[in-house]
């Protein structure tokens, strides 16, 4: 089965490329192809969609804002098991596109124990180990195909009421409830770390690039894997030739005043 | 509706003795009375119940009993439910009117997540806004009687409304009007309480049914629906729970845990926008230097210093 999803994969990235393209500039690497792209704002937007429209129903503080954006509640209750097909279903081929580098290996676990010198920034760079995803991102996906089932399992068992005892609605509602404050926390998290947190990132879904900077900095070992330098070498290499080149501006713009004082001796 | 209240007479010129009717109180609540021995299966409330609330003809299915259908349905709020009970040896036909019980504590007003879909009027009833429901159904699964009925056409969810159309108005409901052996009352909660209880008594001393009871459980905080039951310990007997319950989940989750979660959720927006501000963002590393014309300027600073 798996050589079959591989190979469906496979396809699907070719083809995909063949329809876009990924231009990477000098000085950048292909972080995401056009496939994994277009699946991440597929799964993006359903899963907006299905958020807002959830949440309207979720409470009544946000009943009466949120439910005017899909044309009232009933409309709202109409759409929102369909957003969350949607969404399961592209999420099920990103699922697929994504479940060989989302495994677990001991570098995650170091991750996770680092967490509090990660969100303090007590290291610059990531340590060696940190390949293609860090152990939160990893945390993030794992958690997205657990509350993925479980919305659909909850959710069908809302939506199709009538085959199964009524507590089975009065329980299914509050697991449903529970996965969407999980996503909720995982989403605010994920489009922190994704924009203002680490600039150079957004672009890594709209171009599908990053700079070799913005690799040997948060995926060293992904980094290594893809231009076989070494991530810190190639980090020291790179601060050297800044400094030099710091340098030589400096004694460029000394030249230069010094140039202009010989033209107008009278200052 | 200007209060009745505002033409109660106060005083009274030389008039001796207190104020006529001074002191009376309006009782608010109001309630039906069924009382399950004396019906007779005619199922006259049932054609008043579709009559009055001008229904659509149903189809039903025929399972071997007397029973017009086997559930309420979203065009039939009123069905007698007919059951053959052995009991010690003895077969008992019991007749049960079934419709929804206008709770004190409602489950599906509890259950409900749209505005205003579900009201509970202070007399008691508890009517669905169908205008305002948006189809989730949740109130289904909050009813412990089995009562509100999805309409899978209009995806709204319907059932008894006490007539609340008729007695606000001054009238009974249509199935109380139709009852031909009067085993259906009409009146104040406590009036019916009190004819209920009067009613179990005479069963219990006159008619042998030592069990005879009211049933207006307590565990909804009443209903505005009570039945005269001939074995009040077993009210399963005639389809109805002993203790009926709103989920916990409709009650706690929904009231406490949901706004937390919400605060929660508003809590971590503010965690990472204030992490931003005192942590900064995670720069490529070596970082860039600020452009040129923001560095402090060496030439002109060295220059300065020399005289």
């Amino acid at each position: 089965m798996s050589s079959g999803v591989e190979h469906f994969d496979e396809r699907a990235r070719r083809e995909a490329d063949r329809v876009g393209e990924t231009i990477v500039h000098r000085g950048e690497l292909l972080r995401h192809p056009v496939y994994t792209r277009i699946l991440h704002w597929a799964v993006a937007i359903c899963f907006v969609l299905s958020l807002l429209s959830g949440f309207a129903i979720y409470s009544p503080w946000l009943y009466r804002s949120l439910t005017p954006l899909f044309g009232g509640g009933a409309l709202t209750r109409l759409l929102h098991p369909w957003f969350g097909l949607l969404f399961d279903l592209f999420f099920l081929f990103q699922f697929l596109n994504w479940v060989a580098p989302m495994s677990w290996t001991d570098a995650d676990t170091h991750w996770v124990k680092r967490i509090r010198e990660y969100t303090r920034h007590q290291h610059r760079i990531e340590p060696d180990e940190v390949g293609f995803f860090n152990g939160g991102q990893k945390i993030y996906f794992w958690a997205i195909v657990l509350s993925g089932g479980l919305f659909l399992l909850t959710g069908l068992l809302m939506w199709f009421d009538d085959v199964g005892p009524r507590w089975i609605v009065a329980v299914c509602y509050v697991i449903h409830d529970l996965a969407a404050l999980m996503m909720l926390a995982g989403f605010i998290i994920h489009v922190y770390e994704g924009t203002s947190h680490q600039p150079g990132t957004f672009q890594s879904m709209t171009n599908g690039t990053v700079t070799e900077k913005w690799a040997w900095t948060h995926h060293p070992g992904w980094y290594r894997v893809v231009t076989g330098r070494n991530p810190r070498q190639a980090f020291e290499r790179e601060k050297r030739r800044r400094a030099e080149r710091e340098r030589a501006m400096e004694a460029w713009e000394r030249e230069q005043d010094d140039r202009e004082r010989v033209k107008q001796p009278d200052r | 509706m200007s209060n009745p209240r505002t033409f109660q007479i106060q005083e009274i010129s030389a008039h001796p003795g207190p104020v006529p009717g001074q002191g009376t109180r309006r009782e608010d609540e109001v309630c039906k009375y069924i009382d399950v021995t004396t019906c007779i299966g005619c199922k006259a409330c049932e054609v008043a119940c579709v009559e009055w609330n001008d229904h659509p003809f149903r189809e039903t299915t025929f399972n071997d009993t007397y029973q017009t259908m086997p559930t309420t349905e979203w065009n039939y709020y009123n069905l007698i439910r007919f059951a053959e009970d052995e009991h010690d040896g003895n077969l008992m036909w019991l007749l049960r009117k079934d419709q929804c019980m206008h709770c004190e504590d409602p489950g599906c007003l509890r259950a409900c997540p749209a505005d205003g879909a579900i009201i509970k009027f202070q007399n008691g009833i508890v009517d669905f806004q169908q205008e305002n429901c948006i189809g989730c159904g949740y109130c289904i699964s909050g009813c412990p009687f089995d009562i509100p009925k999805f309409h899978p056409k209009t995806k709204k969810v319907y059932k008894c409304t006490l007539c609340s159309d008729r007695v606000g108005q001054g009238l009974e409901p249509a199935c109380v009007k139709a009852c031909p052996t009067g085993c259906l009352k009409f009146g104040t909660k406590s009036d019916m309480v009190q004819i209920a209880g009067l009613r179990s008594k005479q069963l219990r001393e006159e008619s042998g049914f030592a069990n005879a009871g009211v049933y207006n459980p307590a565990s909804i905080g009443g209903t505005h629906v009570i039945y005269v039951l001939h074995d009040i310990n077993n009210p399963e007997r005639y389809g109805l729970p002993k203790t009926p319950l709103i989920p916990p989940s409709y009650t706690y989750w929904k009231w406490l845990a949901k706004p937390i979660g919400l605060w929660m959720g508003l809590l971590g927006i503010l965690a990472i926008f204030f992490h931003r501000v005192a942590v900064g963002p995670r720069l490529p590393q070596p970082e860039e230097p600020p452009p040129l014309e923001r560095q402090p300027d060496t030439v002109e600073a060295k220059r300065r210093e020399e005289p």
